[in-house]
C-alpha cells in the first residue's frame, strides 16, 4: 500500500514562488543490511520523483541507498497559470504513487 | 524550631539534586523538533493513519467508539486483578484473532493511533505500591557487563553526554516512537532494550513483568507531564 501526500498552497498570486512538500511512506530498505540469521535483506528503495505542472515538468529528482527512510522531498516553483500539478514516486519492485493537486493563480 | 528548619533544609536539598523533568524532546535539536511538531514531515503520522484504518478494519469500533480512547494512554501501564498490563498488551487481550507480535508493524500502529488520542493530556497512571516498587527497583540496580543503573545516566548524568548523544531524563512521553537511528517506529519496550545492550546486560523479553514493571515506573515519575505521540527521537 503506498502512501504519499502533498502540502502546497490552493491559491498563488501569477509570478510568485510557491513551496511544494511531497511526502512517501517508505522503509528505503538500503540493500546493505543483513536479517537477524545473517542474510542480506535486498535493496527496495524509490528510485525517482518527478512533479509536472500542466503536463511540464518541474522538477525532478532521483534518489539512492542513502536517502533515509519516508523521504520528504521540498521544492519551489513559479506560479505561471492555473490548472493541476502532478506528483510521481516510482522505484524497485514496481513501487509506484502519484498525487495531484490544482492551483489556482490569480 | 532548629528541628523544623532543618527538615526543611533536608527537602529542599532532595529537591534541588532532582533536576527540573524535562521530556526527551527539550533535549533535541531544533530541526527534529520540527520534524516532530509539524504532522505533514513527522513519519510518526503514518503509522497513527495505519492505525486508525486497522481500527476500522478490526472491527474495535463495535464495543467502543474510537473517541473513548482519549486520555487512556496517559493511564497505561495499569493494574488489573493484580496483574500489571501495558497498552500493547491491552490492545492484545481485545484482538479476537489473537495478539499482534511485539514490534510488528500492526501493534506498533495501533498503539501510536491510540495513543495520539491522548496527545497533549497529563500521564495520570495509578500509584500501586507494589508495582511502583518492582519498577524502582530494577530503575535502581546496576546491570551488565558495564555495570550501571538506569538511574546513574538519567537521574545522576541526564544532560551530559554519551559519546555523540545527549542523556535525557528517560520520560516516556511520546511512545511508540519514530527514531531516527531505526528509520521506524518503535515501543518503549525496543528503547529500553537498547539500553540494556548499551549496558551488555541481556535485555528483558518483551512483554515481561520486569519490562512492563519499567514502563510503569518511568511513567510514574512522568506523571503530570503531556503526551507526545508520535514523538520523534534521534
Ligand atoms: C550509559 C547510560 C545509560 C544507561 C545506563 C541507560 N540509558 Fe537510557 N538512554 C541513554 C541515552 C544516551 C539515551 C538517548 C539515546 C539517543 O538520543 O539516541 C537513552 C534513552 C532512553 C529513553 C528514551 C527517552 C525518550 O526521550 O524517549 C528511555 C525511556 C530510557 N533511556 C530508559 C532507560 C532505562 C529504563 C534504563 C535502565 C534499564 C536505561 N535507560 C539505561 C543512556 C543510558
Ligand atoms: C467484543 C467487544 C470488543 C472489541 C471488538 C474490542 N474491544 Fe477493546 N474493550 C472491550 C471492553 C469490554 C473493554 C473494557 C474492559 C475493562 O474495562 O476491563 C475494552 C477495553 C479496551 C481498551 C482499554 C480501555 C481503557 O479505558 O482502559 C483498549 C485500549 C481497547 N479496548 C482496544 C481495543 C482495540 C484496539 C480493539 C480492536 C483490535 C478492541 N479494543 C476491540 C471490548 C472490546
Amino acid at each position: 500500500m503506498a502512501r504519499t501526500r502533498v502540502q502546497m498552497p490552493t491559491e498563488a498570486k501569477k509570478g510568485e514562488l510557491v513551496r511544494i512538500r511531497a511526502i512517501a511512506a517508505h522503509q528505503m530498505e538500503t540493500g546493505f543490511r543483513n536479517n537477524e540469521r545473517g542474510a542480506s535483506i535486498p535493496r527496495d528503495i524509490i528510485t525517482a520523483f518527478r512533479c509536472t505542472y500542466n503536463g511540464v515538468e518541474v522538477f525532478r529528482a532521483d534518489l539512492f541507498p542513502a536517502t533515509a527512510a519516508n523521504p520528504l522531498i521540498e521544492f519551489t516553483t513559479l506560479a505561471t497559470e492555473s490548472g493541476t500539478l502532478r506528483f510521481e514516486w516510482s522505484g524497485d519492485n514496481g513501487f509506484s504513487a502519484a498525487d495531484s493537486a490544482s492551483i489556482t493563480v490569480v | 524550631m532548629r528541628v523544623l528548619l532543618l527538615v526543611l533544609l533536608g527537602c529542599l536539598a532532595a529537591d534541588g539534586a532532582a533536576q527540573e523533568r524535562k521530556s526527551g524532546y527539550e533535549f533535541m535539536t531544533p530541526p527534529l523538533r520540527a520534524m516532530q511538531d509539524d504532522d505533514f514531515a513527522n513519519p510518526g503520522m503514518f503509522a497513527v493513519q495505519d492505525g486508525e484504518a486497522l481500527w476500522k478494519s478490526e472491527g474495535c469500533g463495535a464495543c467502543h467508539a474510537a473517541a473513548t480512547m482519549k486520555g487512556v494512554a496517559a493511564r497505561y501501564p495499569a493494574v488489573k486483578d493484580g496483574r500489571l498490563l501495558n497498552l500493547e498488551q491491552r490492545i492484545n487481550a481485545c484482538r479476537k484473532a489473537g495478539p499482534w507480535p511485539y514490534e510488528s508493524k500492526e501493534l506498533l500502529a495501533m498503539t501510536a493511533f491510540i495513543a495520539n488520542e491522548s496527545r497533549g493530556m497529563p500521564i495520570t497512571v495509578s500509584r500501586d505500591a507494589k508495582w511502583l516498587e518492582e519498577g524502582k527497583k530494577l530503575y535502581s540496580r546496576r546491570e551488565g557487563q558495564i555495570n550501571l543503573s538506569c538511574a546513574q545516566c538519567h537521574d545522576e548524568r541526564a544532560g551530559q553526554k554519551l559519546g555523540g548523544s545527549v542523556i535525557p531524563q528517560a520520560h516516556p512521553t511520546g511512545y511508540p516512537i519514530y527514531r531516527l537511528e531505526w528509520q521506524g517506529m518503535g515501543s518503549l519496550q525496543r528503547r529500553l532494550r537498547n539500553c540494556m545492550s548499551g549496558l551488555r546486560a541481556e535485555p528483558y523479553a518483551y512483554g515481561s513483568e520486569e519490562l512492563v514493571a519499567l514502563e510503569y515506573y518511568l511513567m510514574s515519575r512522568a506523571s503530570g507531564m503531556k503526551l507526545e505521540t508520535p514523538a520523534v527521537r534521534p
